[in-house]
């Protein structure tokens, strides 16, 4: 695990974007503030069109901020021109340069910082050896691979040792093995150079292995800011909920109050008592956020919160999941391991019971 | 890649007719050229056998030899002066937020190819002329260079135009993100990008240098031949078949600089 040492290496504070102006205007970031730390492999992430990316080119300096301030270890930079910002981006696109041969691209930015030759080879030959690309110094990119052309990328925003490294989708490319084999790479890669990723993905299952934390987007807003386990054990919204991995939602009444714990109803009367942060009134409805996989099939019985019958069983290899329409409306999927047990013997129409442990029932704020 | 079939032209009714007509009369012409600068015969029209003394007589030929010098001093200088401001003007006009005056610069740039070559040449000695009477100036030999380099801007121009609108803009925002200033971005990244255009360009440049008639021959003085002058000359004395000797060499230079400026952009396409 890489060490934090808790100071800032990024912040955006209050940061604003419109592009364009009057009635056509499109804000694309709406009063955004985060902090990334030193050492942190922090993510971005969010559909497209959430901001994310913009975000990622205020910091890069490709962009300037309509209002806010962006600080580079403490130093205010919403200003500076990308050329005079110590940060460095691997490109969606990789945009490494057709006349230039692997070691010349990357020793173009350690080239252009005026870095004398006999100490840019030796970082040249550093990288290529972090990438693994020594062979391949003298090829010109087009004789790369794609998956080759992202590790010079790689190597070539890294040479010149950036405060913060920025990658926008670069993953995105990439088939899918190759795509596993490279997340583990640029979390070795993050780990053996000890600088600050900042990552912009849409993939929600990238940004759950390789993040420190992640700062979840949409419209323009961070909607949650958190480890992988706080985003997916404990989403502040429906959207958040439903963006990282697959969720049940159910709807339940407010029975009662007292300070900030109160009761609830399930549709199928069953009471539970719940922590109730968010303002919702007695008689008023919450919603439960339910993962498929924290839900048990048993035989309906008096001990489920839940009851319904199976629609449909779709068959994965390591899980197998259950459509259950439920008998007070609406339906819920569950997620079983294969191992052997009651969910064996369940076709297509029979009666089932669920159940759920009460701390496995997130009240949304929405 | 091939056609659907139904859609191949090739299959299309009097596609090969079409074809070979306009072949033959293109190249024909250029064939009987070829063929008559070796001819043995005093008399252009006559073939009586194969000789190399036309070539001979050229190459010995005095006045031939100044006005191929005069040529090739006035295109080599017009070219590269004109693809240099081409250049220029080529990335003043891509490289920029998008403006109101934007498609007027592009005409301005561009009615030097829409202008009658004719009247452009009257104005220029118009020109030349109002500029030797009042200011006293008069560059000799320059006055052609300076001519040739103007009219030959959007020759230049266009080729490297477009290919500096096909080219990915990521590039140079990736040379700014590696810590190069906007000078050192375009030195090290667009402008060795910008080659293959930047050679099309030159080579367009030349060859319309290098052929022109009609301004040369308004703004010549005296001294001042050039090859096509030259040729336009000869065919005014006594035709024999030295002039199509010269032709032919004239031929073989322009095909020459097009398959030096075609290597060149294959070659910058390949690295």
């Amino acid at each position: 695990m890489v060490e934090l040492t808790g100071l800032p290496a990024v912040e955006a504070k209050n940061v604003t974007k419109t592009f364009g102006a009057g009635p056509d205007a499109v804000v694309a970031l709406d009063n955004v503030s985060v902090t990334i730390q030193q050492n942190e492999f922090f993510t971005l992430l969010g559909p497209s069109g959430c901001g994310k990316t913009t975000l990622l080119r205020l910091i890069a300096g490709f962009e300037l901020p309509t209002a806010g301030s962006i600080l580079l270890e403490g130093q205010e930079v919403a200003h500076l021109p990308p050329f005079k910002r110590m940060v460095n981006t691997v490109f969606q696109s990789y945009a490494l340069f057709p006349h230039l041969t692997v070691a010349e691209n990357i020793g173009f930015g350690l080239k252009m910082l005026g870095r004398r030759r006999a100490d840019r080879d030796a970082q040249i030959e550093k990288m290529l050896k972090l990438v693994k690309m020594e062979p391949m110094r003298n090829r010109k990119v087009h004789q790369l691979s794609g998956g080759q052309q992202q590790r010079v990328a790689l190597a070539r925003a890294l040479a010149p040792h950036p405060k913060v490294l920025l990658l926008d989708e670069p993953l995105s490319a990439l088939d899918l093995k190759l795509r596993k084999e490279m997340q583990i790479e640029l979390k070795r890669l993050q780990h053996e150079t000890g600088i600050t990723f900042i990552f912009v993905t849409h993939d929600q299952e990238e940004a759950l292995t390789m993040s420190d934390r992640i700062a979840v987007m949409s419209h323009g807003k961070i909607l949650q800011i958190g480890t992988a386990n706080e985003i997916y054990e404990h989403p502040v919204d429906r959207f958040v909920a439903d963006f990282i991995g697959e969720t049940n939602f159910i709807e339940a009444e407010v029975m009662q109050r007292i300070g900030n714990r109160g009761q609830i109803r399930l549709p199928s009367g069953i009471a539970l008592a719940r922590e109730l942060d968010p303002i919702a009134p007695v008689g008023g409805k919450v919603t439960l956020a339910i993962r498929p996989e924290r839900i048990d099939l048993v035989k309906p019985g008096a001990d489920c919160q839940l009851a319904g019958k199976v629609e449909n069983i779709v068959y994965f290899g390591t899980d197998t999941h259950f459509h259950i329409d439920l008998d007070t409306g609406g339906d819920v999927t569950v997620r079983v391991q294969n191992r052997r047990g009651f969910q064996e013997v369940l076709k297509q129409g029979d009666a089932v019971g669920l159940r759920i442990a009460p701390e496995a029932m997130q009240v949304l704020k929405d | 890649m091939r056609a659907a079939k139904g859609v191949d032209l090739r299959s299309q009714f009097g596609f090969h007719t079409i074809a070979i007509v306009c072949l033959v009369v293109l190249y024909f012409p250029l064939l009987i050229l070829i063929v008559f600068s070796i001819n043995a015969n005093d008399i252009v029209a006559v073939f009586s056998g194969v000789s190399t003394r036309w070539y001979e007589k050229a190459f010995y030929n005095e006045e031939f030899h100044n006005a191929a010098r005069n040529t090739l001093i006035i295109a080599v200088s017009a070219t590269i002066g004109s693809t240099i401001f081409a250049t220029l003007a080529a990335v003043a006009t891509t490289r920029v937020a998008p403006w109101r005056g934007q498609n007027a610069v592009y005409m301005v740039i561009n009615l030097p190819l829409m202008v009658p070559e004719i009247i452009t040449a009257v104005a220029t000695l118009s020109f030349f002329a109002l500029l030797g009477r009042t200011l006293g100036f008069n560059f000799g030999i320059g006055n052609i260079i300076l001519a040739h380099l103007v009219f030959c801007i959007p020759f230049a121009y266009m080729p490297i135009r477009a290919r500096l609108e096909s080219m990915d803009l990521t590039l140079e925002g990736a040379a700014a993100d590696l810590y190069a200033t906007p000078f050192k971005a375009f030195w090290h990244v667009t402008l060795p990008l910008l080659m293959p255009g930047i050679s099309s360009g030159a080579a367009l440049a030349f060859i319309v240098s290098f052929d022109d008639f009609t301004i040369t021959q308004l703004v010549a003085g005296p001294g001042q031949t050039t090859l096509p002058l030259y040729i336009w000359a000869m065919i005014r004395r006594p035709m024999t078949p030295e002039i199509n000797a010269i032709s032919t060499i004239l031929l073989g230079i322009s095909i020459l600089f097009i398959l030096i400026s075609f290597w060149i952009a294959q070659r910058r396409k390949a690295g």
